[in-house]
Order: structure tokens, then C-alpha cells, then sequence
């Protein structure tokens, strides 16, 4: 009988959850907003993910939580940061990475990983939302745009506008002045973009670049975001397909459930 | 009569006042600034020559100040809101050495000298946590008008503490708060305190002299009143004036104008 193994990332702005079967193949995956009710968040994008894989909740022997409200959430056997559920994401994606960027909701995570998806060194920025999703998202709040409008709206632009992007409330009156002198949204957004990825870069120099890189976090399903970073780089990135990359962590957590399960199946054995 | 102006244009809100020459005020208008700056800055002034039935040609010198000052296209010149709200600051109390400004979206602490020329000062330019902005997130937060957050927060026992730094991030903190059943007076209490904090942070870095003038916007805010006095250990001079406290600074230097103009010093005496 096949079992699974299941990965919830509760992040801050979203929570997913991942199913894996035991040849480690994603059979379903959904995310709900994290909201206040952290518990629930993960039972409903569990709920939603086990749905969407047919698999029945008896069937998942193990289960993995992660994300920055893993410990609030009781259905988990065991809890991970996000750090290492990235690593452990990101490499099984793609083997070569030694660097990540994770962009998420409220956070901005650079880590550089040693031999076996191990975290040598990281730096973060959640103190600021300016380096963060909250930034692109109140920018296309200020002028009337939905997160979702966030990428198409990009991919139209031509030129982007200088933003300066050291605060996310500072930033409204930025773009109000450039819409009132007739700058085209699409343009701004596109500004606001280069300026995050402006900020992430620093970030990653902190933790000494080294490829491959893999990006990964909410914010790199915006199209252009992974173009941008290349351009600053001037190196090649990584970036899972689709909403894939939004999962990641939520991936690396259903791994390290099934590493678990064999530790403990190796052990019972002995 | 002759009269001066002092228009002060903010983040948020653009103020005009009118002095008389006895330096008394006899008008004040108050309008959001919004997107179109100069029309602001115009209607707030207009609005200050209607309530002091001042016509626009007694009004013999203008002064702009506040982040928006270039866009007075009236004003005969431009003065920093630093040193308009030391002068209005000092004018009002005149044994004010240090003024704390709290506006929508930055906070100035300033030092003056006894006669209201700034010594030092400095102010959170990178930054909007600390200011009237994490008020207002807290205010759509908990879907409270701006007024009432300061009664609303007096009546607070036990105030949370507020950890995150970053306005955008208060929001989402506040409501998680309420979503783990504290009381909104409780939760509002704490987010003055780590306003006053902050605030507190910066009157030390320019060095705290007492008398202390509490400006700006947010100085009508009795909770941020009491959690800055209480941050400090000290008292503060609140006036009724503190939200116009920049356009009265500038309205001053204008009628500095008009009467150097009348009594020119002459130079080769």
C-alpha cells in the first residue's frame, strides 16, 4: 500500500500544504491564506491538498509543519524552520543550489547551503517591509491594483520607474507624485519590482553569492521578478515552474517527513 | 493692518495661518493635501482669508513650508518645517528647548536656542515607524476613527506589547491581538507606548533639554501625550495650536519680512 507524507508551510501571508507519495511524487498540493487562525489555515489547505490528490488523511504517515507559525499549528508530527525546508526544497528541485532567495508576504530570507541542503549561513529582513511582498502589494494597492494584477501588470511595462523603496509607506507618496505626472502604472509596479530585487541582492551578498541560485517564495510566481533578479545578478537563477515555486518550502518539509519515515521504518527494523 | 501667511504643506494635511502685526493669529484653515499639491496649498489659504475676512491683497508676505513647500506658487519664499515649528514652537512657549513634531508620516525632534533658532535636530527619514502612519494603521486596523484613538487607548489596564517595527507590518500585528481576544483599549495602549518609545529614542539622540513642545498632527492625541510624558519622565507643552504649530512658525518669518522691509537696517551708516 503506497503511504504519504505531507508538508504545511505556514507562512505569513499564506499557508500551503504539500502531498507526497513514497516515490516522491507530488500528488497534491493547496494554499489558503494564513490569516489569524493559524490552526485552521493548515487543517483547511491539508483538507484541500489530500482532496485534491484523492488521498485519504489516514493514509499520510508523517507529517511536516514549517513556515513562521509551524508551532502553532497540532497537526504535525514534527516542526522545521523554514530555512531548512527550503534547503531541502529547493535542492531536491534542483541539485546544484548553494544559494536561495525567499521572497514571501512579510519576509526576505538569503541563505547559502553546504554539503547536504545544510544551511551555512543565512540573513533576513523581517523588521522592514520594504524588502518584502507587503511592499509590491501595498504599491499596487496605492493605485488600485490586486496582488494578482501584480504580475501580469509587470510583464506590460517598458521602461521602470526609479523607486526608492526604503519604506513601504514612504512609497505612496512616491507613486502618487509619479502617477499625477502621467507615469503608466505598469511602469511604477515595474519599479517597485527592481527596487525589492535591489534590496535582496544586498542581501545575498551578505551571505556570500555562490550558484546555483534558486529563488523561491510567493513573490517569484510574478512573472518578471525572476528576469529582474538575473539582470542585477548577471547570473543564472533557478525558479520552480508555475506555483510550484510558491510551495517550495512546503515540498522540503514533505521530504524531510519521508527521510523521517524511513529513519524510523530503518530503525524499527533493528 | 497688514498680514502675513504661513502656509505648511504635510504628508497628509496642508495648514495655512494668518498673524496679524501684533503677531497674534487671526486665522487658521485646515485641508488634506491629496495628490494635486498646489491646490492644496491655494484652497488652505483661501480658506484662511475667508475666516479671518483678510483679503488676499492685505496679505503682504507668504511663506511655504513642509515637505510640499515649492508647490505654494503664492508664497513669496520657503522656510523648512524644522525651523518653522522650533519658531511656533517657541513663540508659543518661549522657554521651549526641545520641540518633538509628530506628523502623518514623520516625527522631528528638534533643539532651539532661547530665541528659536535650531541648535540640532533629527528625524526618521528612512523610516515611517515611529509616526502618525502607524496610528492610522492601527485606526483602519480596528476600523476606529483617528479621534477616538486616543480616549479609546486611556481607558487600556494591561497594554500588549507591540513588537513589530515596520507601520505595514503593525497592522497585520494589531489584529492579531484581537485575534487572540485582547482588548482593543489594551491593544491600542501599547501601540502608543511604542510610538512614545520611539519617539523618546529620538528627542535622546538630539539631546533632551527641557522645556519640551509636543507639534504636529498627532499632538491632539491625548494617549500620545500621556505615554510620551510617561516614556520621557517628563512634561510636555501641548498648545491648542500644536497642529498648525508650522504654519504659525512660517507665518512669523513672513511678517519678519514685512517689518525688516519697513525698517530696512541701513548698511553704510
Amino acid at each position: 500500500m503506497t503511504t504519504f507524507t505531507a508538508g504545511i508551510d505556514v507562512g505569513s501571508t499564506y499557508t500551503k500544504a504539500i502531498v507526497l507519495d513514497d516515490e516522491l511524487r507530488i500528488v497534491g498540493r493547496a494554499l489558503r491564506p494564513t490569516g489569524f487562525k493559524l490552526t485552521q489555515a493548515a487543517e483547511e489547505s491539508l483538507t484541500a491538498a489530500l482532496a485534491s490528490a484523492g488521498v485519504d488523511r489516514t493514509a499520510v504517515r508523517y507529517t511536516v509543519a514549517t513556515g513562521f507559525g509551524r508551532h502553532q499549528v497540532g497537526l504535525s508530527d514534527v516542526q522545521v524552520t523554514d530555512l531548512t525546508a527550503a534547503a531541502r526544497g529547493a535542492t531536491h528541485l534542483f541539485p546544484g543550489t548553494r544559494t536561495i532567495l525567499d521572497v514571501g508576504g512579510q519576509t526576505m530570507k538569503a541563505s547559502r547551503l553546504g554539503p547536504g541542503a545544510k544551511v551555512k549561513s543565512f540573513r533576513l529582513n523581517d523588521k522592514c517591509a520594504a524588502g518584502t511582498g507587503a511592499f509590491l502589494e501595498k504599491t499596487a494597492r496605492y493605485m488600485g491594483f490586486a496582488t494578482e494584477e501584480i504580475g501580469p501588470l509587470v510583464a506590460t511595462s517598458k521602461d521602470a520607474i526609479a523607486i526608492s523603496g526604503v519604506c513601504a509607506v514612504f512609497a505612496e507618496s512616491e507613486v502618487i507624485n509619479h502617477l499625477s505626472q502621467g507615469v503608466a502604472p505598469a511602469d511604477i509596479m515595474h519599479g517597485a519590482v527592481v527596487s525589492l530585487v535591489g534590496r535582496s541582492v544586498q542581501l545575498l551578498k551578505r551571505v556570500g553569492m555562490e550558484p546555483e541560485f534558486t529563488l523561491v517564495g510567493g513573490i517569484l510566481r510574478f512573472e518578471r521578478m525572476a528576469t529582474v533578479v538575473r539582470d542585477q545578478l548577471q547570473a543564472d537563477v533557478n525558479v520552480a515552474p508555475g506555483d510550484l515555486v510558491q510551495f517550495t518550502a512546503a515540498l522540503g518539509a514533505a521530504l524531510l517527513g519521508r527521510r523521517r519515515l524511513q529513519q524510523l521504518g530503518a530503525a524499527a527494523v533493528a | 493692518m497688514a498680514y502675513a501667511a504661513g502656509v505648511d504643506v504635510g504628508s497628509t494635511q496642508t495648514k495655512a495661518v494668518l498673524v496679524d502685526e501684533g503677531r497674534r493669529i487671526v486665522a487658521r484653515a485646515l485641508t488634506m493635501t491629496g495628490a494635486n499639491v498646489i491646490r492644496a496649498a491655494e484652497e488652505a489659504f483661501q480658506e484662511a482669508l475667508r475666516g479671518g475676512d483678510v483679503r488676499e491683497e492685505e496679505v503682504e508676505y507668504v511663506v511655504g513650508t513642509g515637505y510640499g513647500r515649492y508647490k505654494v506658487t503664492f508664497g513669496n519664499t520657503q522656510v523648512t518645517e524644522i525651523s518653522c515649528h522650533g519658531r511656533g514652537a517657541v513663540h508659543m512657549f518661549p522657554a521651549t528647548r526641545t520641540v518633538v513634531d509628530m506628523g502623518g508620516q514623520d516625527t522631528k525632534a528638534i533643539r532651539v536656542s532661547p530665541v528659536g533658532e535650531i541648535v540640532d535636530f533629527c528625524m526618521n527619514d528612512k523610516c515611517a515607524a515611529g509616526t502618525g502612519r502607524f496610528l492610522g494603521a492601527a485606526s483602519s486596523a480596528l476600523d476606529i476613527p483617528l479621534d477616538q484613538l486616543g480616549p479609546t487607548a486611556l481607558r487600556g489596564q494591561k497594554p500588549v506589547k507591540i513588537s513589530t517595527t515596520c507601520t505595514v507590518f503593525a497592522e497585520s500585528e494589531v489584529l492579531s491581538w484581537l485575534g487572540k481576544g485582547k482588548k482593543i483599549e489594551d491593544i491600542l495602549l501599547g501601540v502608543h507606548q511604542s510610538i512614545a518609545g520611539r519617539s523618546t529614542g529620538l528627542l535622546r539622540r538630539v539631546g533632551l533639554e527641557e522645556e519640551i513642545t509636543f507639534t504636529g498632527g498627532v499632538a491632539r492625541n491625548v494617549a500620545m501625550i500621556e505615554t510620551l510624558q510617561e516614556s520621557l519622565g517628563l512634561r510636555v507643552n501641548v498648545s491648542e495650536e500644536s497642529h498648525y504649530m508650522g504654519a504659525l512658525g512660517a507665518a512669523l518669518f513672513a511678517l519678519d519680512h514685512i517689518l525688516a522691509a519697513r525698517h530696512p537696517i541701513r548698511q553704510d551708516a
